[in-house]
């Protein structure tokens, strides 16, 4: 297995999407210890931030325990090589907050939006570019367009300023060939001007297998999260997918016995659970529900005393994307009224 | 009886026209665009309303000027034509995001406000939340709130998705100025499901752990009927629900609100309440200046 393959660079978001896992909950100290074992492990490109992105600290979306400006700050201050990436939602996090990540020392600036609302990112992306911040699109939630009609986002973050779009399976939802078609779309409408990404989740367990399917169709960037932390049932594990690749004869630069050692000893010891497909997160997978409503489902049930799953499939059916967590508990208010009246 | 002019004939200023068309406290002056072929201008003349695409220019060439004119184009033209209106004695109020006066929400602060020459009518999602958040603050200290609009993809126009943290920033100042909450957070979240999905509003407050709850959900429902005087289609979704103090947020408790906020189908559709919230709450403000006399206060 020593075939050249080409180059892929992994990005790994234990920081950021594994956040959601952690309630938000990440002390510098974590973070210091994660940067650490990924930056000697090899890992070019590290995203800290809330799991909403810059600004995300909020009731709506949980309050972070720690600042999420001294967070990058220290990763920053930890990392030797790695470059120190952030996550911006238009629409929660503002052009200011990119600033104040910059002025910390963040490098990469990936910005998200919902699959078909790419145009809300152009002011976030000329910010980006002016600060010479590299730049990352971000199309959430991607399963729910067609491949054509993705690339057309994606054309839209490209002319605003990105220079790599990301097909983001935010709900675990892609089932190998969805995420092939949609990266050979980008790859066809882009690919002479900017790199394609995939950012899977595990929700049917398929993070990987999309992520190799997404490289062996044009991606050059792909995400992954050290033990899976993220949210939903998690993200395509760092050390599986810098394995994988290294097999299949792929250079990502990472050196897999590094990235193990930094799941196992760094991460696994402070995990509240292991990310886990039980009934909700497949059921996330299987409707097509925003991986970090999770935890939301959860609380709101355990609040209103109606099961995560039910709330979850009614999420998928209202066609709910990321950010409106507010809606899980006006669901659940719902269900219990339902109830109410059928007793 | 005010007389009053619309600036601007697209989507907005045509169903500010609509409901002004209904006031009996409002005359419509005129509708003044830039573009002789805009659908709000054709809309304006089938109506039999004197209509202008000549802009600001004609206006303030009439022998007649208008009491009031109700700007409906961008931030950049009502800096621009702002202060002329007021060179030439006409009150604005301001639909733009350019936010050249103070803000106003008419059940909270516009008793105060009403000899001011430009008021600015902040954004749709302040004048669905902002009461909500005032309910609760003239009860309690509300060291923080934050709100979440979520409003149909479709009803986001080009203006709000260039510049989507004008909305975020400018709604968060207007919680914490006209609101009354110490620090305050907005979110907006674009939704392109179809059909498309009504606007929806959620409000959190912290309120101190002992607040009582019973006063503050009743001073939320007073406020909600207040506001559907003018949006017949505001609503809460649910009771206001009330947490417990938590450690993560400060000690303090919180109450949550549920908002529904359906237009009323005059120009934009029922789905568009992001857009009729804000023609309706301009079309108030405009009663309100009209019923107030010399030496009156507004008595709401």
């Amino acid at each position: 297995m020593t075939e050249e393959n080409g180059r892929i660079r992994i990005t790994d978001s234990t920081l950021r999407d594994g956040s959601h896992a952690m309630a938000h909950r990440f002390t510098e100290e974590q973070v210091r210890g994660v940067v650490h074992a990924l930056d000697s492990a090899g890992v070019e490109v590290i995203e800290v931030a809330h799991g909403d992105g810059l600004g995300g600290s909020s009731f709506n979306y949980g309050f972070s325990l720690e600042d999420e400006i001294k967070l990058i700050a220290a990763a920053v201050d930890e990392a030797k090589t790695a470059r120190i990436a952030v996550l911006l939602l238009p629409g929660v996090g503002t052009v200011e907050d990119l600033r104040r990540a910059h002025d910390a020392g963040a490098s990469v600036a990936r910005i998200a939006t919902h699959c078909t609302e790419a145009d809300v990112s152009l002011q976030h992306f000329a910010a980006a570019r002016d600060l010479g911040m590299e730049t990352v699109g971000f199309l959430m939630l991607s399963h729910r367009i067609g491949p054509a009609e993705l690339a057309r986002q994606a054309r839209i973050m490209v002319d605003g300023g990105a220079q790599c779009v990301y097909v983001v399976d935010s709900a675990g939802a892609m089932v190998l060939a969805d995420a092939q078609a949609r990266v050979r779309a980008l790859v066809e409408e882009i690919g002479h001007e900017a790199q394609v990404g995939f950012h899977g989740h595990q929700n049917l367990s398929l993070g990987v297998a999309n992520s190799v399917l997404a490289a062996q169709n044009g991606a050059r960037q792909i995400d992954g999260a050290l033990c899976a932390l993220g949210a939903g049932a998690g993200n395509a594990p760092t050390e599986v997918v810098a394995a994988t690749f290294e097999r299949l004869g792929y250079t990502t630069g990472v050196d897999v016995q590094g990235v193990m050692a930094a799941a196992e000893d760094v991460v696994r010891p402070f995990l509240p659970r292991l990310p886990f497909a039980d009934r909700s997160a497949i059921t996330q997978g299987y409707a097509g529900v925003y991986s970090s409503f999770l935890l939301h489902a959860e609380r709101a049930a355990e609040r209103y005393g109606v099961p995560a799953h039910e709330i979850l499939q009614r999420v998928g059916e209202a066609g709910y994307v990321g950010g409106q967590e507010d809606m899980i508990i006006d669901v659940a208010l719902r269900l219990v009224e339902e109830r109410e009246r059928a007793s | 009886m005010l007389t009053a002019a619309i600036v601007g004939s697209g989507n907005i200023g045509t169903d500010l026209l609509i409901k002004l068309l209904r006031s009996e406290e409002i005359e419509v002056h005129s509708m003044v665009g830039v573009d002789p072929d805009s659908d709000g201008l054709a809309r304006a003349r089938d109506l039999g309303v004197r209509t202008s695409a000549e802009g600001v220019d004609w206006l303030l060439a009439q022998d007649d000027l208008p009491d009031l004119v109700f700007e409906a184009t961008s931030a950049k033209a009502h800096q621009a034509h702002a202060p002329r209106y007021e060179e030439a004695g006409i009150q604005a109020v301001d639909l733009t995001p350019a936010a050249v006066g103070p803000f106003v929400c008419p059940p909270v602060n516009l008793s105060g406000l009403a000899g001011t020459p430009n008021l600015n009518m902040i954004t749709c999602g302040g004048q669905a939340t902002i009461p909500i958040v005032h309910a609760v603050s003239r009860l309690v200290p509300v060291p923080y709130a934050e709100i979440v609009a979520s409003i149909a993809s479709r009803s986001a126009g080009p203006g709000t998705r260039a510049n989507i943290d004008e909305f975020t920033q400018t709604t968060a100042r207007a919680i914490e100025q006209v609101g009354g909450a110490a620090r305050g957070k907005a979110i907006i979240i674009l939704n392109p499901v179809e059909p498309p999905m009504i606007m929806r509003d959620t409000v959190f407050c912290a309120i101190p752990p002992d607040a009582d709850t019973a006063a503050i959900a009743e001073s939320i429902t007073e406020m909600a009927a207040r506001v559907a005087e003018y949006v017949p289609g505001y609503r809460l979704r649910a009771e206001p629900q009330f947490d417990e103090p938590r450690d993560d947020w400060g000690g303090n408790a919180r109450v949550a609100v549920f908002l529904e906020v359906k237009g009323n189908g005059d120009y934009l559709p029922p789905w568009a309440g992001n857009l009729d919230i804000m023609t309706a709450a301009a079309a108030r403000v405009g009663e309100e200046l009209a019923r107030l006399a010399p030496g009156e206060k507004v008595t709401r």
